[in-house]
């Protein structure tokens, strides 16, 4: 029994085991649903590529949510990098030469996105706007001004699979698994940048001042306060991070399609929201995991091929999300680290009546001398 | 003013919130193993008193030197207080709910590697330490990945106070740390005050609780709108007269204002 009871002790210290487990259950459902789609390697290959872009955004809202605040003009931020790379792509390979401009209209789409979200988090840091006013505002503004200097138009970007921006980023990768079939599908490239973002970003919320500092500010931003954080200053790096975070999402997704419209990033806002949710980040602040989100992520993003391939009808597919999404919210609050430890508790003390709740009397707690 | 040995001395402080004239010609002497009971009512200037002198915010005049050194307060917040020595443990605010008791030993000043990032083994080890021999947790059931949140409220407050111990402060200011907490917790929370005067430190106590504050205050400091009114040491007063003091002191002021 006290193997048992440590095991779920164990259980319970895996940080997202709930998320991935719905993940498994998830593809496993559909492996049976769907043999002849999910049993070949190609879906997982569009499914990499699917998910890359909401997982990088996902990363970023982790850090927004765990503070305590909420990012909704990450989506405008995204068709704004996009179009600056593209006008970058158009306008300035006559001065520089067709590599060098590729590589500067990148950095100058990071550099938009740093700019929009650091006007953010001057807004709500120092001037005290509430998150979800000023980055509504910011969503409404980006977008405008997007589609304003885009002339409303798409940009195509003619001939972008040659340059060395697109190689390094959203290349098919050959040869890594085996090739079945007559056009065999690599891995994107984005997927790997994803995956090592998410590692580079865990070591960042759990691992560095910084991340400590943002879970600080999210329990209590008076306790961070007096006990030394900056809060205004760290406020201002987080939005810019995430302003950061949306524009690279933003690149991958223009990079991948070869094509900037001004509206791209429309629809992400709530996808995004919800993956975070699903991999159990606190809406009140104070606790978000990364790895949660890395898989809440893919829960999103695989339903509706998923849900397709298992030919029901189409309309079945927001029902089922809506369930996805409330099942997991809901297994994070009865499976949480406490009440796994309680459930093993109950397994324990099979016998003897079940306490619910634990009375913290004073011998339970500390002895004090 | 080098030449003092004097954990605090403040000289002629003043504070504005806009009009409002918050601290009015504020001189306050904290010797350096004294406890000082701050006493007034709500709205008499004690909390916005402890937050200059803990760099919260800065105060709009006057000077003050933490060890004979003097502040400069244009440069001066939280982190440089923690630099001068000064340790705040408030009522309810010196503690992230959430977070693991690890951390938040550690807020502010983590033992880092290279570029911020933050060495768990040795935080952890250290706050073992604090636990054990600093505070004396002694108890099952807690250990330094416990929550915050499922401390007792005497538990939470042993915890900031063994933080500020640790972190060698030769000035402890405990914002009324014994506000809504049981009997039982409170005798704990004293108990961690007997131990900051044992270890030769000085300390700011704030509190309604005018038998706590007897118990434990070497001298009594009683501020009323902004002012101190009084600073009377323990040997010259009893708890009943301290009591009658400010009773009367209140009733004095209701005559006035009716006159």
């Amino acid at each position: 029994m006290k193997k048992i009871r440590s095991f779920f002790k164990f259980l319970g210290k895996i940080e997202a085991l709930p998320v991935v487990a719905v993940l498994l259950i998830m593809i496993a459902t559909f492996m049976i649903t769907a043999p002849d789609v999910f049993l070949k390697y190609r879906i997982y290959m569009s499914i990499l590529q699917t998910v890359t872009p909401p997982l990088i955004l996902g990363l970023g809202l982790t850090f927004v949510i765990t503070a305590g605040e909420i990012d909704l003009s990450f989506p405008a931020i995204v068709a704004l990098s996009g179009f600056v790379f593209a006008w970058g792509y158009q306008n300035l390979d006559q001065d520089l030469g067709r590599a060098w401009a590729t590589w500067a209209s990148f950095g100058l789409a990071l550099g938009a996105g740093a700019f929009a979200g650091f006007i953010n988090g001057v807004l709500i840091a120092k001037v005290g706007v509430p998150s979800i006013m000023a980055t509504l505002a910011a969503q409404f503004f980006w977008y405008g001004a997007t589609i304003e200097m885009a002339g409303g138009r798409t940009w195509r970007l003619k001939g972008i699979q040659e340059d060395q921006v697109w190689e390094v980023f959203v290349r098919r990768i050959y040869g890594i698994i085996p090739q079945q079939g007559r056009a065999p599908i690599g891995v994107p490239t984005q997927a790997l940048w994803a995956l090592g973002l998410t590692i580079f970003l865990w070591f960042i919320l759990n691992r560095h001042k910084f991340g400590e500092s943002i879970m600080f500010i999210g329990d209590n931003a008076n306790v961070a306060r007096v006990m030394g954080v900056n809060v205004v200053a760290t406020k201002i790096r987080l939005f810019t991070m995430m302003g950061i975070i949306a524009a690279f999402a933003g690149l991958i997704l223009t990079l991948q399609v070869g094509v900037s419209y001004p509206t791209q990033g429309e629809g992400m806002l709530l996808l995004v929201m919800a993956a975070v949710f699903i991999g159990g980040t606190s809406i009140a602040g104070g606790y978000g995991s990364i790895i949660g989100t890395f898989f809440g992520a893919f829960i999103i993003i695989s339903l509706e091929p998923g849900i397709v391939a298992t030919k029901v009808s189409g309309y079945w597919v927001q029902l089922i999300e809506g369930l996805v999404l409330g099942a997991s919210v809901t297994l994070h609050v009865i499976i949480g680290e406490h009440n796994i430890a309680a459930f093993s508790d109950r397994i324990r003390r099979w016998s003897t009546p079940v306490r619910l709740v634990q009375p913290a009397s004073e011998k339970d707690s500390v002895h004090l001398p | 003013m080098s030449e003092n040995t004097a954990a605090l001395q403040m000289i002629n402080i003043e504070k504005y919130f806009g009009l409002v004239h918050a601290l009015r010609n504020i001189n306050l002497e904290v010797g350096s193993n004294e406890i000082i009971g701050l006493i007034g009512d709500n709205g008499a200037g004690k909390s916005t008193l402890v937050k200059i002198l803990t760099g919260v915010f800065p105060p709009t005049q006057g000077e003050f030197y933490i060890a004979g050194r003097k502040v400069n307060y244009k440069n001066y917040s939280v982190k440089r207080a923690h630099e001068y020595g000064i340790e705040t443990v408030y009522q309810d605010k010196s503690l992230g709910e959430k977070q693991p008791l690890w951390r938040n030993f550690f807020i502010g000043r983590q033992v880092t590697y290279p570029l911020g990032f933050i060495n768990v083994k040795k935080e952890k080890e250290i706050a073992r330490e604090i636990m054990l021999n600093t505070i004396g947790f002694r108890g099952r059931g807690i250990t330094v990945d416990s929550k915050v949140n499922k401390l007792s409220g005497g538990e939470r407050q042993g915890v900031a106070i063994g933080r500020a111990m640790h972190f060698e402060a030769e000035l402890i200011v405990l914002d009324e740390p014994t506000v809504a907490l049981s009997l039982k917790e409170v005798r704990k929370v004293l108990n961690f005050v007997h131990k900051i005067k044992e270890a030769g430190k000085a300390c700011v106590y704030i509190s309604h609780d005018m038998q706590d504050v007897y118990e434990i205050s070497d001298r009594f400091v009683i501020m009323d709108r902004g002012e101190i009114v009084a600073s009377i040491t323990k040997q010259d007063i009893s708890l009943k007269a301290l009591d009658e003091f400010l009773l009367g002191y209140a009733q004095g002021l209701k005559d006035k204002e009716h006159s």
